[in-house]
């Protein structure tokens, strides 16, 4: 339970992290006219594709006490950030970056360009216009970047164990515990842990999904 | 105060504008205009793909002129010699789209109250209250824009743009799509709301009947240019180019050769295309025997079933008719005399005549009815 209780805990952290930095690199990357436009689209969507191992070993290279990051974060805190929470945030963050930031941007674009011209001639600037119209208006997505964030680092794996190892009650989440009840062939404990998560994550997208039914429908309606 | 002192005083906008470069040159710019916009109702008129939408997106400050100025009363809101581009929230011009562009998740009068940010809430309300009534739309104050109807929303999106009192009006076909009657209820509305603030209002249409309604002032722009500024009547009814003669209602647009030129009389005959049809046209800077382009709105022209006679209408034509087609509170009839004309013609009359496709008619049309084409 305590890895449970962990992964819960990490994935909070990532989804709420994401939302604040996903938010500004979205509204770039749907409004912004810039030509090279599509080398930062193609960064936020490489974790997708690339293996998490791969991700990860960088990850852990950049965070080891050699690394730009490890260095940095001994000067700050005094102690490295390899197998440690934060250092699993970091990786989870970079990893769910995509899930976080397409939705945002999705729904960042179909929002009708004609309100923001009409945002504009009402003497609204940018940020006004952010909070008042394109954010509202966006809001499903905004859920779907936060529940999908969650969701996906609630269920990762390579990452965690290539970052943070197995340290129980720092970095051991409940796909790594899993992964070591098979490994002992303790197989009633590794469906228990599986079963739980199986369960968390539908109940979750499902909640999800119904919201967006019922609550943000009737607006959207033309 | 001495009125010559209240004219120059009288908020005006002017904008010389040049946008869209396509090819080197003097002239290539795709847009290429300079207007002056006086209070009041002054309507800018063209075909789709003219230029107005682009014209009104740079003087609301959402596009960017290439060259130009941009003045409202004297204020400069752009000008590319000094690099002056005031940012469009900044400019106070209101601008109500075709699309209206309502915010769909906020009630009529949060729509209504979201330009006054810089007011305190009771003044606030008491402005979104007093606009609300002006534009008869006070019972929709908490309804959304999706349960709201056509012309309703019209009426919003017009309290919208003007509760902040903005300098300048810019419509862009906001009554698309009302019927008449709607309309006319409207703009009344918008009237006399201008009666008072006296305001510049540029109003885009490419509808005929909107330019009779609304018309004080009219701007035809053709191709990114200014065709002809005036009154409606010196504008639209001697129209100079053939795109402009068809988007303002000449559903007839004959070519002729011309025959023989009447100066004293100021007329000359030509023949209608390659038919045997002569008819006597204004007379035109134009030799014997070139080509010239004819426009008949088909309104203009009188339907016949006996052949008339003592008339003052110089021009008589024999003809059939080959279609009868009952379009709204119009018939519209195709009569063939050599060469198609389209005749508009009432309900009541088509009863009158009992007229039916195949029945032998004469058409009627006066000299002055007919508009030569450039």
């Amino acid at each position: 339970m305590e890895a449970l209780w962990l992964s819960m805990k990490l994935a909070a952290c990532v989804a709420v992290i994401l939302l604040v930095i996903g938010t500004p690199v979205a509204y770039w990357l749907a409004y912004s006219n810039w030509r090279g436009k599509f080398l930062l689209e193609s960064m936020v969507a490489l974790p997708l594709v690339l293996p998490p191992t791969v991700l990860g070993f960088y990850a852990l290279i950049a965070m080891g006490p050699r690394g730009p990051l490890g260095k940095l974060w001994i000067a700050l805190f005094g102690h490295g950030l390899a197998f440690t929470f934060s250092g699993l945030i970091l990786a989870s963050v970079l990893y769910s970056f995509p899930f976080a930031v397409q939705p945002l941007v999705a729904s960042f674009e179909g929002v009708d360009r004609k309100l923001l011209d009409a945002s504009a001639v009402l003497g609204a600037g940018g940020l006004r216009t952010f909070w008042r119209v394109i954010l509202p208006l966006s809001l499903p997505g905004v859920v779907a970047a936060a529940v999908l964030s969650f969701a996906h680092t609630l269920g990762e794996f390579g990452v965690v164990l290539m970052v943070g190892g197995n340290l129980a009650g720092v970095t051991r989440t409940v796909s790594v515990d899993i992964y070591d009840h098979v490994q002992s062939l303790e197989y009633g404990a590794a469906n228990r842990m599986a079963l739980l998560l199986l369960a968390i994550s539908f109940a979750v997208l499902s909640a999800v999904y119904a919201v967006n039914r019922r609550v943000w429908t009737p607006w959207a309606a033309k | 105060m001495d009125p010559v002192g209240c004219e120059v005083n009288a908020t005006m906008l002017t904008a010389r504008i040049r946008k869209g470069r396509h090819s080197a040159g003097p002239s290539s710019f795709a847009l290429d205009v300079s207007i002056e916009v006086s209070p009041g109702v002054t309507i800018l008129f063209g075909p789709s793909g003219a230029g107005k939408s682009t014209l009104l997106d740079c003087i609301a400050g959402l596009a960017r002129p290439d060259e130009g100025q941009i003045t409202v009363d004297g204020e400069v809101l752009f000008d590319s010699a000094r690099g002056i581009h005031v940012p469009a929230p900044k400019r106070r011009t209101a601008y109500v789209f075709q699309t209206l562009a309502l915010f769909p998740h906020l009630s009529a009068e949060e729509n209504v109250a979201y330009g006054l940010k810089d007011f305190q809430e009771k003044e606030r309300r008491e402005k979104v209250e007093a606009i609300l009534k002006a534009f008869r739309v006070e019972k929709l104050r908490k309804q959304r824009p999706g349960g709201i109807s056509g012309g309703e929303k019209q009426r919003i999106a017009l309290a919208r743009s003007l509760v902040s009192e903005p300098r300048v009006l810019l419509l862009d076909e906001p009554l698309t799509g009302l019927d008449a009657e709607l309309k006319a209820a409207i703009v009344d509305d918008l009237r006399a709301w201008n009666a008072a603030k006296g305001i510049p209002i540029l109003y885009v249409t490419h509808s005929r009947e909107e330019v009779d309604a609304l018309g004080e002032r009219v701007i035809a722009l053709d191709n990114g240019r200014v065709r002809s500024a005036g009154a409606p009547m010196d504008v639209l009814d001697a129209p100079r180019r053939t795109k402009l003669a068809q988007a303002a209602g000449f559903e007839n647009l004959l070519s002729a050769t011309v025959l023989d030129l009447r100066e004293g009389d100021g007329v000359m005959r030509v023949r209608l295309e390659e038919s045997t049809c002569e008819i006597e046209v204004p007379l035109g800077y134009v030799a014997v025997g070139s080509r010239v382009r004819v426009a008949v709105r088909a309104g203009d022209i009188l339907l016949a079933t006996e052949r008339p006679h003592r008339l003052s209408a110089r021009n008589v034509m024999e003809g059939r008719i080959v279609s009868l087609e009952q379009r709204g509170m119009m018939a519209i009839a195709r009569v063939d005399c050599g060469v198609a004309f389209i005749v508009h013609i009432t309900p009541g009359a088509v009863r009158a005549l009992e007229l039916t496709a195949g029945l032998r008619v004469w058409l009627v049309l006066k000299t002055h009815s007919c508009h030569l084409v450039e």
